[in-house]
């Protein structure tokens, strides 16, 4: 589905605006997201990840970036980082854990640049 | 009738309800932030408010997309804070002021701020974790205000202006002090400042950006209005667009405040982290 006037492909570097048209693309990626605030749904993702992505309907490309564990690519597939976070405990990810890997770095150097900003 | 006595922001990073749980107030990594509540404390034990409004922004535990509020207030007896998908102890509910709430719904709407009014309101730990903060024990702490929530929506853009959140927080202090009872009232502003989670510009922080904000939110609020939405994410990152809440509240508190504290620190996680005490002019 397009929409023209939805198309504001954002030019903040390494910034991707969560809108209309990043909503409806990662729906379903962010809606088992959001079930994922019940113990028991995170329960049923760890037995069965596959039949748990397709209960929600993932597109293809979606499952790939959820098997990759790959948060640059949910992003792109429309995923909304509070939403992630929730896959990401799952995981016993911190936010510098998705941070380092968004970003390219070990944990510790993330840590350690977020450090350097207050001595900035 | 009721009178506001000030407005107080603060960072509400999950990781800080972590620390407040482990007690780290003296480590190293978390005294510089914990050092900027006991003047907070102490004030509050001075003016004992009677209600708390606790502007915050919900991080997908109240609202999912399916349905998403530009801004909801909480019209409930008490709320109670829900697993939000890492298993963070539940808390007992934080009693809420239900009669108060509907009049300011019924205010806002009269000042045409189309209110989504929410009987039921599980409350994440941009609620918690302020609360947790000014009133520690909370919500087993006696001297714990009443509390009214009120969320605006920072996930899924297009957000508000920051003009229209200033807009919301002076009508809502006309709605507040036309309500009948004699009751104190201290607003919170909750949530950022600058601070990006996700992309390959996760980390980002500004600190220029947020001492400007903290400069003008007290002397120039109607400067920061300037700011367009985009320039927000551009300066403050893509989360910290939470300073809308720090907007509302000080759009609540009149013209001219007097500034009673403050603290920053870099970094609390991924945030510069901001808390001011600002306490209305007579």
């Amino acid at each position: 589905m397009e929409f023209a006037h939805f198309d504001h492909h954002s030019p903040i570097p390494g910034t991707t605006l969560f809108d209309g048209a990043m909503a409806m693309k990662g729906y379903a990626l962010n809606k088992m997201c959001y079930s994922f605030n019940a113990a028991e749904n995170r329960e049923a993702f760890k037995a069965d990840p596959e039949a748990y992505m397709e209960r929600y309907q993932l597109t293809e490309a979606q499952k790939e970036a959820v098997r990759h564990r790959n948060v640059l690519e949910m992003i792109a597939e429309g995923g909304n980082i509070y939403y992630l976070a929730k896959l990401a405990g799952i995981y016993h990810l911190s936010v510098q854990d998705v941070g380092a890997q968004q970003t390219g770095m070990t944990t510790e150097a993330f840590k350690q640049k977020l450090l350097d900003a207050g001595r900035a | 009738m009721a009178r506001i006595l000030g407005g107080i922001t603060t960072s509400h990073i999950p990781a800080v309800g972590n620390a407040i749980a482990n007690e780290s107030f003296e480590d190293p990594y978390w005294k510089p932030f914990f050092d900027g509540y006991p003047p907070i404390h102490d004030w509050l034990a001075e003016t004992k408010p009677d209600v708390v409004i606790n502007i915050y922004n919900d991080h997908g535990l109240g609202f999912f997309l399916d349905k998403m509020p530009t801004f909801a207030i909480g019209a409930a007896h008490e709320y109670r804070n829900e697993d939000e998908g890492w298993g963070i102890p539940r808390l007992d509910p934080f009693p809420g002021d239900a009669r108060m709430s509907w009049h300011l719904i019924e205010e806002m709407v009269a000042a045409e701020f189309d209110i989504t009014s929410c009987q039921e309101l599980a409350v994440d730990h941009g609620f918690v974790v302020p609360m947790q903060l000014f009133w520690p024990g909370a919500p087993h702490n006696a001297a714990m205000p009443r509390a009214i929530p009120i969320s605006a929506n920072t996930v899924q853009h297009p957000i508000p202006t920051l003009n229209r959140a200033l807009n919301f927080g002076k009508a809502l202090r006309r709605a507040i002090q036309s309500y009948p009872e004699d009751v104190k009232v201290v607003i919170l502003g909750t949530g950022g400042l600058s601070h990006q989670l996700d992309g390959a510009r996760a980390g980002f922080i500004n600190r220029e950006f947020d001492e400007y904000c903290m400069e003008k939110i007290v002397t120039d609020p109607e400067a920061l209005t300037k700011i367009s939405r985009y320039e927000l994410v551009e300066k403050a990152g893509a989360q910290g667009t939470e300073f809308l809440m720090w907007m509302m509240m000080r759009g609540a508190l009149g013209a001219k405040v007097n500034p009673l504290h403050r603290n920053y620190h870099i970094p609390i996680s991924n945030t510069g982290a901001g808390t001011m005490l600002l306490e209305c002019a007579a």
